[in-house]
């Protein structure tokens, strides 16, 4: 029996989320008493998988075979599936972004397993399985009992810490043919965003609301991500004005994030973009209105003018950085 | 061609949700309820395809699971501008057994182009779609910022994490639609809304399903620590608390 993770990759490299992913399925594993499988599929060196059995894997299983370059849902499906009852799967990990948003729903209904989505804890136990998991846009949490044999979860970015727990490196290869019949997606163009720290992927966001009055302010903000490696976001009325870029809005119907720190500046804090980033560790607000709602659900705040407190916060991180 | 958007009833954005029964059940008084913000833009993006004659869609329905409770969600769903409607008649259950039912009175209906929304903002589950889709044997696709179509073939754009990819997809498929599927949600407009009276909402009774999964209790999220606060004067102060004390960078 095992705990079977799902990892994609980028270019033939994985990133925290993956690391995160082995992390929690093998502590996953631990609690049912089994191991932690790790499954890719597409080409990835050994040393990179190596990295997975640092975080917990007992085995690496990896696919590679160029017909599975681009995301098929239905033959990803199929090989997941497959694998699941191969290695007696009781429980399936994947992420829960648009890759295991696609998968894990598919994979549910192939192998009659209750899923429950966006977990960001360990279960609260195993027998009954009960998995704690964010309701009503995180206004809310449930427990939720999967009552199928084999449970499927996938897990929140930026919501587990990464566990070391390193097991030998084995690994098995499985030159798999794909069903051609299964393959219908066919990808005509990737625009790959480079050069950008992903907002899903960043410990840090600073964002910018319509309290920074015009696209042409947003230059301190900047400075200040920059600085902390951070990356850069904003409310949706930003974005709906073209003051900033559509992938930066944060919210219910934007990008929804869990960094260890977000700056809101600037930002009122309305339900709808409390909902995109309620699950960061720390919110700082900054706005001018004492009573914004923003304050509420923040642990650092200043009362203030943005345009003048960032270019004093640019200054104070200069100044961390320097000593 | 026609064109199915399932459409989930959820609380407005803006509720506040409390529970009662032991916190077993949420607690619908005075709920104002909705067609789920995501299914609305489906809609929209159903309709503009519908618009443009070169497109050649026939109808767009609208399905959902629910009872008769949901049917002036329906209703407003036909307002928009949906031709036509299909309810199947339970008390919606869990993901699973909604795309079963969902499924089950689809799947003679000739569809060729299915909308599903991203999340509905009740349970967030993000798996409704992605299960029609198995359900049906159909292809899908999942994080869907465009659906157009060039000589009678759907483009499709998806996000993935850190990439865009434009992709074509044979009929009948399922799109998991997001953020860039439409604009702004379409409203009623009186016409509309007079007309919707008479679309008909075809009423099917449901499937003998089980739930997999089963929400045991509600809880309220854990109170956040007291804001503190840094004087404007002051603001670099916040940086070394940030820091010294959370411990963040
Ligand atoms: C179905 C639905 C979905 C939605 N989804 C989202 C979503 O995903 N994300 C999202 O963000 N919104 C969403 N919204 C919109 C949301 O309701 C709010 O309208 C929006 O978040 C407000 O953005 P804001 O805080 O930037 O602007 P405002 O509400 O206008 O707030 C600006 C803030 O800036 C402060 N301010 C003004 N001047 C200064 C200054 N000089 N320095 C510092 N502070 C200043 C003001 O006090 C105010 O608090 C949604 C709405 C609906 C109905
Ligand atoms: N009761 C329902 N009836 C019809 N469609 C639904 C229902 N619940 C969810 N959906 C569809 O599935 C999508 C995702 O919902 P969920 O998987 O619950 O987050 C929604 O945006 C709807 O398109």
């Amino acid at each position: 029996m095992s705990v079977l993770v799902f990892l994609e990759n980028w270019d033939g490299k994985f990133k925290k989320l993956s690391f995160e992913l082995v992390s929690y399925a093998s502590k996953v594993a631990e609690m049912l008493g089994d191991q932690a499988i790790a499954l890719t599929i597409g080409k990835v060196e050994d040393p990179e998988l190596e990295k997975l059995s640092t975080y917990g894997a007992a085995k690496v299983i990896a696919i590679e075979n160029e017909a599975f370059k681009a995301l098929d849902d239905q033959a990803y499906t199929s090989l997941i599936a497959d694998v699941a009852l191969k290695t007696e799967a009781k429980v399936l990990v994947l992420a829960n972004n648009n890759t295991g948003k696609a998968l894990a729903p598919r994979l549910s209904v192939r192998l009659k397993a209750g899923v429950a989505s966006g977990v960001s804890k360990l279960p609260v136990s195993t027998n009954p399985f009960v998995v704690y998991k964010k309701v009503f846009s995180g206004k809310a949490f449930a427990n939720v009992a999967i009552k199928t044999d084999v449970k499927i979860l996938t897990l929140a970015q930026n919501s587990f810490d990464l566990i070391e727990s390193p097991k030998d490196f084995i690994s098995e290869k499985l030159a798999i043919k794909p069903d051609e019949q299964l393959l219908k997606t066919t990808v005509k163009e990737v625009q790959k965003q480079t050069g950008k720290i992903l907002i899903t992927d960043a410990d840090i966001v600073v964002s910018g609301g319509r309290g920074m009055k015009s696209p042409d302010n947003w230059g301190p903000l900047v400075e200040l991500a920059g600085l902390l490696g951070a990356a850069t976001a904003c409310s949706r009325p930003v974005s709906d004005e073209g003051w900033r870029s559509h992938d930066e809005h944060t919210g219910q119907t934007g990008k929804i994030i869990a960094p260890n720190l977000y700056f809101a500046i600037g930002i009122s804090g309305a339900t709808q973009h409390l909902a995109g980033i309620s699950s960061s560790k720390f919110i700082v607000a900054i706005n001018t209105d004492k009573d914004a709602p923003i304050f509420e659900a923040a642990q650092y705040g200043i009362v203030g003018d943005a345009a003048k407190i960032l270019p004093k916060l640019v200054d104070a991180v200069k100044e961390m950085k320097s000593k | 061609m026609k064109i199915l958007v399932c459409i989930s009833n959820v609380p407005d954005t803006t509720t506040k949700v409390k529970f009662v029964d032991d916190s077993k059940k949420l607690d619908v008084n005075g709920i104002q309820w909705v067609i789920n913000p995501w299914d609305e833009l489906a809609l929209t993006r159903a309709l503009e395809l519908k618009d443009d004659a070169a497109n050649g869609v026939q109808t767009v329905t609208v399905a959902h699971v629910g009872l008769v409770s949901s049917d002036p969600t329906i209703r407003k769903a036909l307002a928009i501008g949906a031709d036509d409607a299909i309810r199947v008649n339970t008390e919606s259950g869990d993901a699973y057994s909604i795309a079963a039912q969902l499924a089950d009175a689809v799947k003679d209906g000739g569809f060729d182009v299915i909308l599903c929304g991203i999340e509905s903002s009740d349970h967030n589950g993000s798996t409704v779609g992605g299960m029609l889709a198995e359900f049906l044997g159909c292809p899908s696709v999942t994080g869907v910022s465009s659906v157009k179509f060039e000589n009678a073939q759907a483009v499709i754009t998806r996000e993935l994490d850190g990439a865009k990819e434009i992709l074509t997809l044979p009929t009948p498929f399922v799109a998991v639609v997001q953020k860039g599927i439409a604009k702004e949600p379409r409203i009623a407009a009186m016409r509309g809304i007079m007309m919707a009276r008479s679309k008909p909402i075809k009423v099917v009774e449901p499937q003998a399903i089980d739930s997999l999964t089963e929400v045991l209790g509600y809880e309220m999220p854990k109170a956040r620590a007291a804001c503190k606060y840094v004087s404007a004067d002051d603001a670099g102060q916040l940086i070394s608390l940030l820091q010294n004390e959370a411990k963040v960078f």
